[in-house]
């Protein structure tokens, strides 16, 4: 599952209503929820992948997890992505993926609590790392208040992980409000 | 024998499908850019695609799961505007957030 379905968010999901019979519909309507944004996601990437041989896209975009696109984005501000640079970011973690989650499978409570040593804060921290390398003035502060305070909104009163879309979202209108003052 | 074998084709046939899911949504923001010029506004909303984004999906961890979380979280994001190495950065936060919650902030 986790070489096939590559994306944590909808397997945590899938896990909770796995049950028999299988609600195989629902499971399938849910990952395409969870998942809506990688559409904003390879929307953003897209034009950063011009550099790379177009035949290249179908596969590499397979590849393009939160992880690897926030790090590709990254990379994108400072010079050209290379398919390289891509592979070599987003790959990788494909294999590491789907082995540690076959060895937790393993293991499993053995491991204990991940929270102990803090594990479960080293993907806000990575994020938080790579968000500040957004940061373009008081505009882009613009976007991540809103985006927060709408993720935040969501996750109290919208169902899984819907939040994620709203906060995206409402960014992205924010950025267009005031990039049209900034115009005007 | 042939109960669990009939079960696990449909976990198969589940994980094939949701793996399809993923990839479409993936690959549609590929399609949906196809041909389309990237200036003036558009530019505006994708470029703040990231931030937003990366924001949305960490906001619940950083102001809702409690006080150590949003302490570390400012914590980590003083490390990373001080140009740190990203495993710096990721480590001030894990190391962080472990202390203050053994403080029992």
């Amino acid at each position: 599952m986790s070489a096939i379905v590559y994306t944590g968010a909808s397997q945590f999901v899938a896990i909770d209503m796995w049950r028999e019979p299988l609600p195989i519909i629902l499971l399938v309507v849910t990952t395409l929820g969870v998942s809506m944004r990688h559409v904003l996601m390879s929307a953003s990437i897209a034009r950063h992948l011009s550099p790379i041989k177009k035949a290249w896209h179908p596969f590499i975009i397979y590849f393009l997890t939160d992880e690897a696109w926030a790090i590709a984005e990254r990379r994108a501000l400072v010079r050209p992505l290379t398919l390289g640079y891509f592979l070599g970011v987003a790959v990788p973690l494909w294999p590491t993926w789907f082995l540690s989650s076959a060895l937790g499978a393993f293991l499993g409570k053995a491991l204990g609590d991940p929270a102990v040593i803090g594990l479960d804060f080293a993907f806000a921290a990575m994020f938080i790392a790579i968000l500040v390398g957004f940061w373009k003035g008081p505009r882009t502060g613009a976007v991540i208040a809103a985006s927060a305070i709408a993720a935040v909104l969501g996750k109290l009163n919208l169902p899984g992980p819907w939040f994620i879309m709203l906060g995206g979202i409402t960014g992205v209108v924010v950025a267009v409000l005031v990039h049209e003052e900034r115009e005007a | 024998m042939t109960g669990i074998f009939a079960i696990h084709w449909q976990w198969l046939l589940a994980i094939v499908l949701m793996g399809l899911m993923v990839y479409t949504t993936r690959f549609s923001g590929l399609l949906l850019m196809r041909g389309v010029e990237v200036k003036g506004r558009m530019k505006a909303e994708l470029d703040a695609v990231p931030p937003s984004v990366l924001t949305a999906v960490i906001a619940p961890t950083v102001f809702m799961t409690g006080h150590a979380e949003t302490i570390a979280a400012v914590l980590t994001a003083v490390v990373a505007v001080f140009r740190a190495p990203l495993l710096v950065t990721i480590l001030t936060g894990v190391v962080s957030v472990v202390a203050l919650r053994g403080l029992g902030v």
